[in-house]
C-alpha cells in the first residue's frame, strides 16, 4: 500500500533530466523537425533538424542523398546544431526512411505546407 | 471499431486524386463499373451493418449525426471546418451512395421500383459525365482508362499535382482523412433494413442502428443541435506579382479563431520557412508561391494545435499569454493548458549572399 502523501519527493528528481535533454538537441523537446523552404521557381529545399546523437549524420546524409537521388549538405549551426539540408521535397521519403530504420514516428514532425 | 478505420482509409487515399479534380476525372471509372456498381454497394452496406456489430453507441450516434466528418477522434472538426469548399464534391459523391443506399433496400419490394429509377437517373448522370470527358481527352481514353488516368491527372499541372502530394503527406501525418465518412450510411432509413423480413434474431447492434435511425428521423433536430461544425471561411489567396502570396482574409479567420493576428502569421510564418509581412489593409503579403489548400493545410495544423481543446474538442478557445507562455483557456468546459511556443526553426540560406550580407 502506498500513500502518495507520505511518499519522499525529491523536487530535483526531473531536473537533471530536463538539462540533459535541453543539453542534448538544441530543439524544442528532442523532435525531428522535417521542415520545407521554398527556393526560386518550384525549386525546394529540405532541412532536417534535431537528429539524436547516437546517429552520425554524416553517414545518414550520404544515405539520403543514394536513397533520394538528390544533392544535399550537413550545416553547422550554432543553435540547432547539425542540420541535414536535402535538394528537393524530401519530406514524405525522409520521415518513411526514418521510420523504417526504427525511430518512432511520433518523435518525427513534419512542418510545411 | 479498430478493424475499420484502416478499411476506410486506403480508400481514402485512393479516391482523393480523383475528387480533387474536377468532376469528369472521376466519372470514366464510375461509367466503366456502371452496371456493376449497385450490386458491390449492397455488399458493402452489408458489411456496414455486419461491422457496426463491433460499434459502440457513441460511435453510431456520432456516424449518424456527421455523415461525413471523419471517425477518427481527435482530428474529425478540422476537416469539417472547411465544409465550404468540399460540400460540392461531398454532394455529387453522396447522390449516387444514397441510391444505392436504397438500393440495398430491395429485399423489400415496395422500395424496388423506386430504387430502379433512381439507377437509371444515375446512369444518365454517368454518362453524361463520361461523354464531357471524351471530348477533353478522346483518343486514348477509351483503351486504358483505368491505368492511363492516374497518369492524365499527373499531367494536368505541375503546382495542381504539388499540391496534391504535400495534401497526401499531411494526411499521413496528421491522420487526417477528409472525406472520410462522405459515405458513411446517410441513408439509414428506419424500415429498410434488410433483416427486416428475414425470421432470424435481430442482434443488439442492428437494432441499436434502427434506434439511432428512427430517433434522427423522427427529431431531427438532435443532428444539428449537437453536431454544431465549426466552420471557417477557406483562405483566400491571391498572387502579387510573381514571388508574393496574398492572404486577404486572414483578420476575418482570426476573428473567427479568436486569436490574435500576429500569433497566427508568425506560426504560418515559421511553419512555412518564410517571411512577409502585414500591409496597409491588413492583408498578409507572404513571400513564396503557396496554393489555397497549402495554406489550408498549415492553418488546419494551427487549429489542431492551438484552436481546439485538447480535453473537450471545443473551438471555443482563448489564447493569453502569462510570463511568456501563452495558456490555452477553454470556454466551454474551463480547462487550462499551456500551448508549445512557435519556434522558428533552422532556416536555411536562400537566395544570393551578397543579399544577406550587406544588412549588417
Amino acid at each position: 500500500m502506498s500513500v502518495q502523501n507520505l511518499n519522499t519527493f525529491d523536487p530535483f528528481a526531473d531536473e537533471a533530466d530536463v538539462l540533459g535533454s535541453t543539453k542534448d538537441v538544441g530543439s524544442q523537446q528532442n523532435y525531428i523537425h522535417i521542415r520545407i523552404q521554398q527556393r526560386n521557381g518550384r525549386k525546394t529545399l529540405t532541412t532536417l533538424q534535431g537528429l539524436p546523437k547516437e546517429y552520425d549524420a554524416k553517414k545518414l546524409l550520404k544515405a539520403f542523398k543514394k536513397e533520394f537521388a538528390c544533392n544535399g549538405t550537413l550545416v553547422e549551426d550554432e543553435e540547432m546544431g547539425q542540420v541535414i539540408q536535402l535538394q528537393g521535397d524530401q519530406r514524405l521519403k525522409i520521415s518513411n526512411f526514418l521510420t523504417e530504420e526504427g525511430i518512432p514516428k511520433a518523435t518525427i514532425k513534419v512542418h510545411g505546407f | 471499431m479498430a478493424s475499420e478505420e484502416p478499411l476506410f482509409d486506403p480508400t481514402l487515399k485512393k479516391k482523393k486524386p480523383k475528387k480533387k479534380t474536377v468532376a469528369f476525372s472521376e466519372d470514366p471509372l464510375g461509367a466503366d463499373a456502371d452496371p456493376t456498381t449497385p450490386a458491390p454497394e449492397v455488399i458493402e452496406d452489408h458489411t456496414m451493418n455486419g461491422e457496426a456489430v463491433n460499434m459502440g453507441p457513441t460511435t453510431m450516434h456520432e456516424q449518424l449525426k456527421q455523415s461525413d466528418a471523419a471517425a477518427d477522434d481527435g482530428e474529425e472538426d478540422p476537416n469539417a471546418m472547411f465544409g465550404d469548399l468540399k460540400k460540392k464534391k461531398k454532394k455529387k459523391k453522396e447522390i449516387p451512395l444514397d441510391l444505392d443506399g436504397e438500393g440495398s433496400g430491395t429485399s423489400t419490394p415496395t422500395t424496388a421500383p423506386a430504387a430502379t429509377e433512381d439507377l437509371d437517373f444515375s446512369d444518365l448522370k454517368k454518362k453524361k459525365k463520361s461523354s464531357k470527358k471524351k471530348a477533353t481527352f478522346d483518343l486514348d481514353a477509351f483503351e486504358k482508362e483505368l491505368q492511363s488516368e492516374p497518369k492524365k491527372e499527373d499531367g494536368d499541372e505541375d503546382e495542381e499535382r504539388d499540391g496534391e502530394h504535400l495534401l497526401n503527406l499531411d494526411e499521413s501525418e496528421l491522420g487526417e482523412n477528409v472525406f472520410a465518412h462522405s459515405e458513411a450510411p446517410s441513408g439509414l432509413d428506419a424500415g429498410n433494413e434488410p433483416w427486416l423480413k428475414s425470421d432470424r434474431d435481430y442482434t443488439y447492434s442492428e437494432l441499436l442502428q434502427r434506434f439511432y435511425a428512427s430517433l434522427h428521423a423522427s427529431n431531427p433536430a438532435l443532428l444539428t443541435s449537437t453536431g454544431k461544425r465549426y466552420v471557417i471561411v477557406p483562405p483566400s489567396l491571391a498572387r502579387e506579382g510573381n514571388k508574393k502570396t496574398i492572404f486577404t482574409n486572414i483578420t476575418d479567420i482570426c476573428r473567427r479563431m479568436h486569436r490574435q493576428p500576429e500569433h497566427v502569421i508568425q506560426y504560418l510564418f515559421s511553419e512555412m520557412g518564410t517571411t512577409g509581412s502585414v500591409d496597409g489593409q491588413g492583408r498578409l503579403v507572404i513571400k513564396g508561391r503557396f496554393q489555397q489548400k497549402q495554406l489550408e493545410n498549415v492553418l488546419r495544423r494551427y487549429i489542431v494545435e492551438y484552436v481546439t481543446c485538447k480535453t473537450c474538442k471545443s473551438f471555443d478557445t482563448l489564447l493569453t499569454k502569462e510570463n511568456r507562455i501563452f495558456f490555452m483557456t477553454c470556454e466551454s468546459c474551463g480547462s487550462r493548458r499551456s500551448v508549445n511556443a512557435i519556434k522558428t526553426g533552422f532556416q536555411a540560406q536562400v537566395g544570393k549572399r551578397s543579399k544577406t550580407k550587406p544588412a549588417q
